[in-house]
């Protein structure tokens, strides 16, 4: 399986909905969107990984890059996530201290710091 | 011999065709389902690894994974052809290597699989670095019932 990608606004912010598998292959095409993403403007993101089969550490990585960018411009940028295996991931990397980690789009996008 | 041997060019697209034939193989030698998903991800590691190993030193050689079922346990050896100075080592060069972003990710990707898999031993030489890991195995009766 491959990578899929959507992005949608809702308010003031920015949706990605992530699909499928986040390895080393496919880890740059994430980092090219969230890049365009932040270049066009979009500093506050929501990552919905509810469709994400596979995380490893590069598409971590991905994610922390990501953080950095929007952190530049005072953004946010929040996870969505309820699967116990992708979570496992960020606890054991102590990332959960890191990313602000929601049970849904909705809470994820009502959310402010 | 190694139960299955894969060898595959270091490129990121075949890291996911070792992942699945590492799980495969494993749930076949009697790997607790439960653990299959940290078996993936942990070989995924070692492969990503290996590959960017490779890539960074220019080394067309193939990455090699052996995948060995034996009585009561499965391991994986993961190993790289990238020659490096013994690890750990405060040589005058090694303050410039901790700070390289590739070095960086390639830590991250350390601290994933020891963060997942109790038996893991790391080595590396001049000649190359070998991942291997370790998981128990259930009797066959148990992964039929």
């Amino acid at each position: 399986m491959d990578l899929s990608l959507s992005t949608r606004t809702v308010g003031d912010r920015t949706v990605v909905e992530v699909g499928g598998e986040i390895d080393v292959y496919t880890a740059p095409k994430l980092r090219e969107q969230l890049v365009e993403l932040v270049n066009d403007g979009n500093f506050h993101l929501v990552v919905d990984m509810e469709g994400v089969d596979f995380l490893d550490s590069t598409g971590l990585g991905v994610l922390v890059g990501g953080l950095k960018r929007v952190r530049a411009h005072e953004g946010s940028l929040r996870l969505v996530c309820n699967q116990e295996r992708i979570l496992k991931i960020f606890r054991i990397t102590g990332l959960t201290k890191v990313f602000p980690i929601h049970t849904s789009v909705e809470e994820a996008v009502a959310a402010t710091d | 011999m190694a139960t299955v041997e894969l060898r595959f060019s270091a490129l990121p697209e075949h890291v996911r065709t070792a992942r699945l034939v590492a799980a495969a193989v494993a749930r076949r030698a009697g790997v607790d389902e439960a653990v299959l998903d940290e078996v993936r991800l942990a070989v995924g590691e070692a492969c990503s690894r290996a590959v960017g190993l490779h890539q960074s030193s220019g080394i067309t050689s193939p990455v090699k994974v052996a995948l060995i079922e034996e009585e009561k346990q499965f391991s994986i050896e993961v190993g790289d052809e990238a020659p490096r100075s013994v690890p750990g080592g405060r040589d005058a060069g090694s303050a410039a290597e901790e700070s390289d972003p590739e070095t960086e990710e390639d830590e991250m990707g350390l601290a994933v699989i020891s963060g997942l898999v109790d038996d893991v031993e790391v080595t590396a030489g001049e000649h190359g670095g070998l991942i291997r890991m370790t998981w128990p195995t259930t009797p066959p009766a148990t992964v039929l019932a």
